[in-house]
This record gives C-alpha cells, sequence and structure tokens, in this order.
C-alpha cells in the first residue's frame, strides 16, 4: 500500500469551536491513524521565532568557558604535562586526568577510551583530551591555551587499517556452501569497493554546559541523542550516584548519529571543569575542533566474489568487509555487526559467507552516522549487483526482481522474513515512478550515439536496500527501555520519555501516537522535557527505533492509562479523564519494554532474528556529467521507502529527503583526507555538504508494509535513504559514461581516473604520511 | 566606541569594540540568541541576517561596519504579524501558543520546512530577502537564493516549498 502526501496539507480546524474528541472504542485498533492528518510540528513555532534554546542559546549567570587541549601527535607516550611559569595560573582552572574522581573511561561499550590521558598514559590520536581549562573569560582561556605544552616521546602509528594487528570485533556469517556455490555458477564477478569518512555535520555543534548541584553532583545542559549515556559516562567518570548526574537535552541541531557518543565526552569535560571551578562551565565546541575531534563515519573495504546463473540468479556470495574503527573501540562493534548483516544486500542467495573485521588504527575514532555500517557494505553490495547485470547482460531492474527477498526468504543469521517484506513493492514503484527502463535505454542511446562534440552526458541508476529496523540482535531485549505516562492531578496528560528531538519530529509523533490511543486532541498531550531528573530511560535516540520501539511503547502505555482511567469512570478517557484526575489523583504508567514475540537472536552463535523487521529502499537517480570537468550534477533523485507505518506524512518525507541528500553527499563531494592521522579538512571551507544549488529534486513514496509486532507498524525511516542514495548515483554515473567508481566520493579525479586509464587518486579513508625530514621524498 | 543599529525597527545604542563581530553583539550584547552560528567563517549562514535588506554572515561583520544601519533577524519576522494569515489554511489552529508567525515562518511550519531548527533563522533571513526582490519564485530562483545557506536535515526540497508557499501566497512588488 502506498500513500500520496499532497502539499499544503496541515490540520484545518475552527479556532472557536471546542476540539472534538474522538471517541475510541476500547480495544480498537489505532484508529486516529487512518485519519492521515499531519499535526504542525510541535516546537515549530519556537524555532521559527529564534525563541528555540539551543546549548549555546542558554545563559547561566557567572559562567566560566572551558577548553580542551588536545594531543598533535598520531601516537606517544605522555611523558608530562608543562605550564608556562610565566603565565598567572591562578585566573585559570586547570584539570588533568589525576583530577577525574571516578574511573577515566567514557564509558561505552569496552574501556578503553580515557577521558582524559593520563601522565604515563599513551596518546593514540591526533585529537585526544589531554588537559582541560576553565577561565571567567574568552581572552585569558585563549592566553592560557598557549602556554601549556605536551611533553611526548613518539610512538610508531598505524593508520592503514591492512597494516593493523588490533582487531576492535569481527564476525564470520555463513549460509550454505560459498565454495560450491561459486564452483557451480556461469559466471563469478570480483570487486573491491573503498568508501572513506564521512562527517555527520549537524549545522550545532557539539555543545555543553555543565553547572554544579547543591548536592555535590552536576547538571549537564546540551546538545545530545542519548540522555542516559551521557548519565551512565559522568556516572562513572565522576563517581556520581543517580540523583547527583543530570542530564537535559537543550534544543539539539541536528544529530544523525555524531551526537550520540560523543556528548558524553564533552559532557564528562564541561563537568570535570565545573567541579572544579564551583561554576557553570560552557564547553561549545567551534566547527573546527567538532570536525577534528568528533566521530566520523567508518571507513569500509569490502571485497566481493559473486557467483551467478546466466538467468540472473545468483547462487553464491562470498564478501570480505574491513573496517576502519579508528583508535578506540566506541560502537564499532555495533557498527560492524550491522554492516555484517547487510553486506549481501536485499536477496535471497543460497550460499552466503560473510566476513568481516574491524580494526584499531591512530586516527580519531569512528562512530555512530545515519545507517551505521550498512551504507557502507550496501554501497559495495549495490555497485558489485548492478556490475553483475552488466556481466550477465541483464538489467539491473530485472537482476533485482530475479533476486530480491521475498516472504519466508532466509537471510545469512538464518532469520526467516515472515511479513512485512516489501522489497519487491519498492523496486517497482521506484522503476514505475522514475519510468526507469525508458530512461536507461534513452540514456543508452545517447551514449551509442555520442560523439566528441557532447560535453555533458545523462545516466540514470538504481539501487534497493534493506534496513534492519531497531537496535541489531538482543540489543532492544538488554535495554529494557521504559516510558512513562501521566495524568496528572491537574488532569494533564503528560508522555515521558528519554527520547530526544533533533529535528525527526519526536515530540511531534509522541503526542499524535498517544492522542489517537487516548481519543484526545494531540494538543491535550504534552510531552515532558528529556531530563533524566524527569524522564525514564527509554533508550538512546538511534537506530530509527524511536518511531517503531518506544513509539509502541508509548501506545502500549496509552492503553493501559485509558483501560486504567475507563475502568474507574465507566466512560471513554476523553471524556473522564479531567474528572478521574480531580477524583482520584494522578495516575501514572510506567510501561517497560516486551521483547517482540517468536523473535529472537543467539549472540554466541551469531543467528537467528537478527531485528524483529526489516525497512526496504529503492532509489533512481539521474544525473549529468561534464564531459570536460567531469563533475556529476544529480538531477533527481526517485526514492520510495517502506516505513512500516507513517505516522507523520510532512515528517516522514523529511527524513527521506534529508537522507537522501546526505547519500548524494556521501556518492559526490563528501570526503575527507587524513595526513599523519590527522583530517586536512576540518573546516567548512574544505569539507564540502550539498547546498541548494546541488541538491537534486528529491521525489518520496511512502510504502507500507506493516510490522504486524509493533501496536502501529512503524518500522523506522531515518537510515532507510541513507542506504541506498550512494549506489544509485554511481550507477547512474556508470549509465552516463561507462566507467564503474569504486571508491568513494566519485570524484571528478576519480572519474577521470576510471575513463582514461590512469591511476586513481588515493583511496579514501586512509591517511598519508608525511616524509620524514632527512628524506627528500620522489623528485617528480 | 559606541554604535547605533536599527535592530528589528528599534533604534539600538551598542558599545563595543570596533572589531567585534556583528553576530556577537547580537548574541551576546543585545540578547537575540535567534541568530546561530555554525562555522565562524561565512560558509553555513546559519548566522544570516538582513543589513538595510542585504543578506549578510553576521559571523564576518564587525559591528563598525554597520554603524548607522537597519539590522534585521528572526526575532523581527514574528513582530507585526498582520491579520492576514497566508499560507497557512483559514483557522488552523498553531501547534502550541506562541508568538504570531509571520508569513514566510508560517509556511515553513506548514511544510515542515524546518526540522531541527539550526539553519532555520539564517535561511527565513535568506528567504525573506528573495521574497522582497519580487522575483519569480521559481525553484532555481528560489535555490540560487538560499545557495549560501546549508541545511543537513531537509534536502531543501521543504525549504524550497515553504518559500514558494509564502510567495504566492503574498507577492512581492515584481510579482
Amino acid at each position: 500500500m502506498t500513500i500520496e502526501t499532497p502539499p499544503g496539507r496541515g490540520r484545518s480546524r475552527p479556532k472557536t469551536s471546542a476540539p472534538a474528541p474522538v471517541v475510541v472504542p476500547p480495544g480498537t485498533q489505532t484508529p486516529g491513524l487512518a485519519r492521515r492528518t499531519a499535526p504542525l510540528r510541535r516546537e515549530g513555532p519556537a524555532k521559527l521565532t529564534g525563541t528555540a534554546l539551543y546549548a549555546d542559546d542558554l545563559v547561566f549567570p557567572g559562567a566560566w568557558y572551558g577548553a580542551t587541549i588536545r594531543s598533535s601527535e598520531p601516537h606517544a607516550r605522555l611523558l608530562g604535562i608543562e605550564l608556562d611559569p610565566g603565565f598567572d595560573w591562578t585566573r585559570v582552572t586547570v584539570v588533568t586526568a589525576a583530577d577525574i574522581p571516578g574511573d577515566n573511561v567514557v564509558s561505552l561499550i569496552r574501556d578503553d577510551q580515557p577521558i582524559l590521558v593520563p601522565v604515563g598514559g599513551e596518546i593514540r590520536h591526533q585529537a585526544e583530551p589531554v588537559v582541560l581549562l576553565a577561565a571567567a573569560d574568552r581572552e585569558t582561556l585563549r592566553e592560557a591555551r598557549k602556554r601549556v605544552s605536551l611533553r611526548t616521546e613518539a610512538l610508531p602509528a598505524v593508520f592503514d587499517p591492512l597494516a593493523s594487528s588490533v582487531v576492535i570485533a569481527e564476525f564470520d556469517l555463513a549460509k550454505g556452501d560459498v565454495a560450491a556455490g561459486l564452483a557451480a555458477a556461469d559466471l563469478i564477478v570480483d570487486g573491491t569497493y573503498r568508501v572513506g569518512h564521512q562527517e555527520q555535520l549537524y549545522i550545532e555543534n557539539n555543545a555543553m554546559i555543565a553547572v554544579p548541584r547543591p548536592d555535590g553532583g552536576v547538571a549537564v545542559h546540551g546538545s545530545l541523542q542519548c540522555p542516559y549515556y551521557v548519565h551512565r559516562a559522568l556516572r562513572r567518570g565522576l563517581a556520581l550516584d543517580a540523583e547527583q548526574a543530570q542530564v537535559v537535552q537543550a534544543e539539539t541541531g541536528g544529530g544523525f548519529g555524531g551526537k550520540e557518543e560523543y556528548p558524553s565526552m564533552v559532557g564528562l569535560h564541561a563537568a570535570l571543569l565545573a567541579l572544579r571551578t564551583g561554576k557553570p562551565v560552557r564547553m561549545i565546541y567551534d566547527r573546527h575542533e567538532d570536525l577534528t575531534a568528533t566521530t566520523k563515519r567508518h571507513p569500509a573495504i569490502v571485497t566481493h566474489r559473486t557467483g551467478v546463473m546466466r538467468d540472473g540468479r545468483i547462487v553464491a556470495q562470498h564478501i570480505e568487509l574491513l573496517m576502519d574503527g579508528g583508535a578506540y573501540t566506541t560502537l564499532t562493534p555495533v557498527v560492524l555487526s550491522r554492516a555484517t548483516i547487510h553486506a549481501g544486500g536485499p536477496y535471497d542467495v543460497p550460499n552466503v559467507r560473510i566476513r568481516s573485521r574491524a580494526v584499531a588504527t591512530n586516527t580519531p575514532p569512528n562512530g555512530a552516522f545515519r545507517g551505521f555500517g550498512a551504507p557502507q557494505s550496501e554501497f559495495a553490495a549495490e555497485t558489485q549487483l548492478n556490475r553483475v547485470a552488466d556481466a550477465v547482460g541483464l538489467s539491473p531492474l530485472e537482476l533485482r526482481r530475479r533476486n530480491v527477498y521475498r516472504v519466508g526468504g532466509i537471510t545469512p543469521t538464518m532469520q526467516v522474513l515472515r511479513g512485512g517484506v516489501a522489497g519487491e513493492e519498492v523496486l517497482e514503484r521506484a522503476a514505475e515512478a522514475s519510468e526507469f527502463e525508458r530512461t536507461r535505454s534513452r540514456t543508452a542511446e545517447a551514449r551509442a550515439n555520442r560523439t566528441d562534440r557532447d560535453r555533458t552526458a545523462h545516466g540514470v541508476g538504481l539501487a534497493l536496500a534493506w534496513h534492519g529496523a531497531g537496535f541489531t540482535g538482543s540489543g532492544e531485549a538488554r535495554m529494557g527501555s521504559v516510558v512513562s505516562l501521566e495524568l496528572t492531578a491537574e488532569g494533564v496528560v503528560r508522555i515521558l520519555t528519554a527520547s530526544t528531538e533533533m529535528g525527526q519530529g519526536t515530540k511531534t509523533i509522541f503526542p499524535q501516537l498517544a492522542a489517537a490511543e487516548l481519543g484526545v486532541d494531540i494538543d491535550e498531550v504534552e510531552i515532558a522535557p528529556q531530563d533524566t531528573a524527569i524522564v525514564p530511560d527509554s533508550g538512546p535516540t538511534v537506530a530509527s527505533r524511536t518511531a517503531m520501539v518506544v513509539g509502541g511503547m508509548v501506545i502500549q502505555a496509552s492503553r493501559r492509562l485509558r483501560a486504567e482511567v475507563e475502568a474507574r469512570t465507566g466512560r471513554p478517557f476523553a471524556d473522564s479523564y479531567r474528572d478521574d484526575a480531580r477524583n482520584h489523583g494522578a495516575s501514572r504508567i510506567d510501561h517497560a519494554f516486551e521483547p517482540y514475540p517468536g523473535v529472537g537472536f543467539d549472540d554466541a552463535t551469531y543467528t537467528g532474528d537478527a531485528y524483529p523487521a526489516f525497512g526496504w529502499a529503492a532509489a533512481v537517480a539521474e544525473v549529468e556529467v561534464d564531459l570536460d570537468t567531469y563533475e556529476v550534477t544529480v538531477l533527481s533523485v526517485v526514492a520510495v521507502d517502506d516505513v512500516g507505518r507513517v505516522i507523520h506524512p510532512v515528517l516522514c518525507e523529511g527524513q527521506v529527503e534529508g537522507g537522501t541528500l546526505q547519500a548524494v553527499g556521501y556518492a559526490t563531494i563528501e570526503e575527507i583526507k587524513l595526513l599523519d592521522g590527522r583530517y586536512l579538512n576540518d573546516r567548512l571551507q574544505t569539507y564540502l555538504i550539498p547546498t541548494a544549488l546541488d541538491a537534486p529534486r528529491i521525489e518520496t513514496i511512502l510504502v507500507e508494509a506493516a510490522f504486524r509486532d509493533a501496536p502501529h507498524g512503524a518500522k523506522g525511516v531515518g537510515e532507510l535513504p541513507m542506504d541506498v542514495g550512494a549506489p544509485a548515483v554511481v550507477a547512474a554515473i556508470h549509465d552516463a559514461t561507462g566507467a564503474w567508481i569504486t571508491d568513494l566520493p566519485a570524484t571528478p579525479e576519480r572519474i577521470m581516473a576510471a575513463l582514461s586509464g590512469i591511476d586513481p587518486p588515493e583511496p579514501p579513508g586512509i591517511s598519508a604520511v608525511s616524509a620524514p625530514p632527512s628524506d627528500p621524498g620522489p623528485v617528480r | 566606541m559606541t554604535y547605533r543599529l536599527t535592530v528589528n525597527g528599534v533604534a539600538t545604542e551598542t558599545a563595543a569594540p570596533g572589531m567585534r563581530r556583528l553576530l556577537d553583539v547580537l548574541r551576546e550584547d543585545l540578547g537575540l540568541t535567534g541568530t546561530k552560528e555554525g562555522c565562524g567563517e561565512g560558509e553555513c549562514g546559519a548566522c544570516t541576517v538582513l543589513v538595510d535588506g542585504e543578506v549578510v554572515d553576521s559571523c564576518l561583520v564587525p559591528v563598525c561596519q554597520v554603524d548607522g544601519r537597519s539590522i534585521e533577524t528572526v526575532e523581527g519576522l514574528a513582530a507585526g504579524a498582520g491579520s492576514a494569515e497566508p499560507g497557512l489554511a483559514a483557522g488552523t489552529t498553531p501547534a502550541q501558543p506562541g508568538p504570531d508567525l509571520g508569513p514566510l515562518q508560517r509556511a515553513f511550519l506548514e511544510t515542515g520546512g524546518a526540522q531541527c531548527g539550526i539553519c532555520t533563522p539564517g535561511m527565513l533571513m535568506a528567504g525573506q530577502a528573495f521574497l522582497a526582490t519580487g522575483q519569480a519564485p521559481t525553484d532555481a530562483a528560489i535555490r540560487e537564493a538560499i545557495a549560501g545557506n546549508l541545511c543537513r536535515c531537509t534536502g531543501y526540497t521543504k525549504i524550497i516549498e515553504a518559500i514558494a508557499l509564502a510567495a504566492a501566497a503574498e507577492p512581492g512588488p515584481g510579482g
């Protein structure tokens, strides 16, 4: 089923009349959702008038400014920290690892990343925090920064993941017999694909302000995705109890995964300084520091060997995946896990072997970014599939038709796909809406008739992807998330979750879901601030799990509250909840996550239901390639995404459009170059993202193949479009020029190299090494 | 040094070093934190304000350059929003009580042109300057007008839709 979303939608209701409550008989299935209304963004007016308060907008009287002194070497032993004796240090607060009251670790998966490198400790990358400073004014702080020096002893550094022997995580998946499958195949296609770092580039940099609490604890206000990640980090690093550590989300100017883990570091730093000075301390990163130090999308090298029959049936996939985790573990094992499970793409292949490994290098740690490993491995899978189509002489559409998962399909973790399998539907819808085959024959004709006088070439490309909804494996069950719903004594319905709003619409869709379930108007449902002193831990705002998992819990909590109130009043909730609050007082439901029935994953054997459901996405991109400069203009993208259930069409489309453009940037212009493990393009003049002039026309089609075990059927949307954009663009470049680009981004240099047979530029994501001073290097 | 600025129609005097960034004067001296800083080097446009109607990046403008000039920021868009509410279906209830939105702000709210909201103040000012030119609101013209303002959330689709909607509802002098 698909839905169309005409422009100019919005709720239309006379201002004067009382809101008409929707009366929902108990036990009915979310009828409110059938109305397809699109309430306006809850916090929209505040954002549009400049009154929404982001971290740097918050005023705390008497606050000091904080700064971080970082290493400037990729790998070294820290021998000492020197404070210039000629400087008046009484005006400055200095914090080093020796001042950390708790454990010197940024708590996440593995305890390997320190909050500050201790003297005697090991510096593992160029942007590692070592010393913290705070001063009452910026001028003093600026001066003080110059008066700190680090005494170090250099250690040999590793930048090439192929040369690293430090394994962070590895997986090995097998289904069928890949050797036999390859042996029986009519054709074997080999390919190697490489992708580099990508920066999330939220427009608001990381920012935290820590305020000492009277109880000896600290409250941290800031830009973040996961309040309880920061909370846990504060408790551990500062030896605080649950009440003493308080985390409050400020309005957050974008995250995309980039504010999943690093806010714990920034929050710890601000808090250490605040506890030391006894004053609020502002730790507001500028763009340069944010680009230099915070996490990026993991670079990866993926090799494929595919066995295919002449009729287009893929019979074997042997895939090797290598990821560069950077200097510390961070979230890398989980990123690698998702990358591995998605590495074959959405195709039912009888014989599959996927071996993956993530290693450490002396570069800043890589981490979460929209798609979480899947965009890397699915770029490789889809580009490989398009090359297989070429090899067997089938259209990319037809080859996908013959191999895409259908109901009953078995994935490489031996998960049986039971329902909500919409690979075929998104594929057909994308092909139809873009007139893929017709456009493709047109571009083929143009290519055949091309002369030297033609200065541009047009091409069209297709990609298909699947994306596991929510956490991988047993993650959700282990998390044990809680959502609370209150009916206050004043008669206000209030949702309490730790799920953050960072633009995707949490604060609008949660009230929408609760209101529909309770049969009240959306404006009658409030949402509590994301403050750990107020809301329970409903898990991090990641993995496209908010609408699906937490949204489902909001519905279940609403059902429980409704049943409780209606049992007392004997009348529909909407008509009776205010009376109930007056007569009975406040009610509160604390609803804990209940694992989806029949979903099981065995971490030991790495088999079973890797995800409770999958979302499906297809994209068709059209490009124009300049045949003089090899610049690529992405003209249009048709994006078809199966999200299970569309809760809010406008917000949902917004996710697809934004994700599609990030994928277009990944495909064409976004690249980080490194020298000696340091990012060279560490400012916005050199790290480019698409402007409105670079952005294609994006047509979004939403498909709803419901996830039956979620009460509303939603499967999440945020990450889906990120998986298909890049391979669709690269396929279109091939269609236009005949060149397969296997390294992202598809820069003019790479296209030129592929077309003229010259050496390609350096592979993406691997640091260059400066020649030692004594060695003049090769002369050219 | 004391500088005289008209900010959102209000005559203001501010004492600041001449090279202090207009952005800091607005945010820290005048408390107008609606204008945002994204990069500090004129690349992202989050700090866009209008100086005598011209689009500028306030992170690149020292206050001494705008002495005697008229500055418009996002905070000025809602003030004076008239009784007519083009761009929004009649009688539509705002999501929450707040200041009266101007036509462009309403169009952004209606179309979903603001997501995380951090580029929004700058984007609105660029959009406002475009509307004031009275140019035909073609897709190409709108893209050109906001090309100096980066957005990482929307893919620009709904921002362009919002500006076109506001332009259609309230034709400018040439439209």
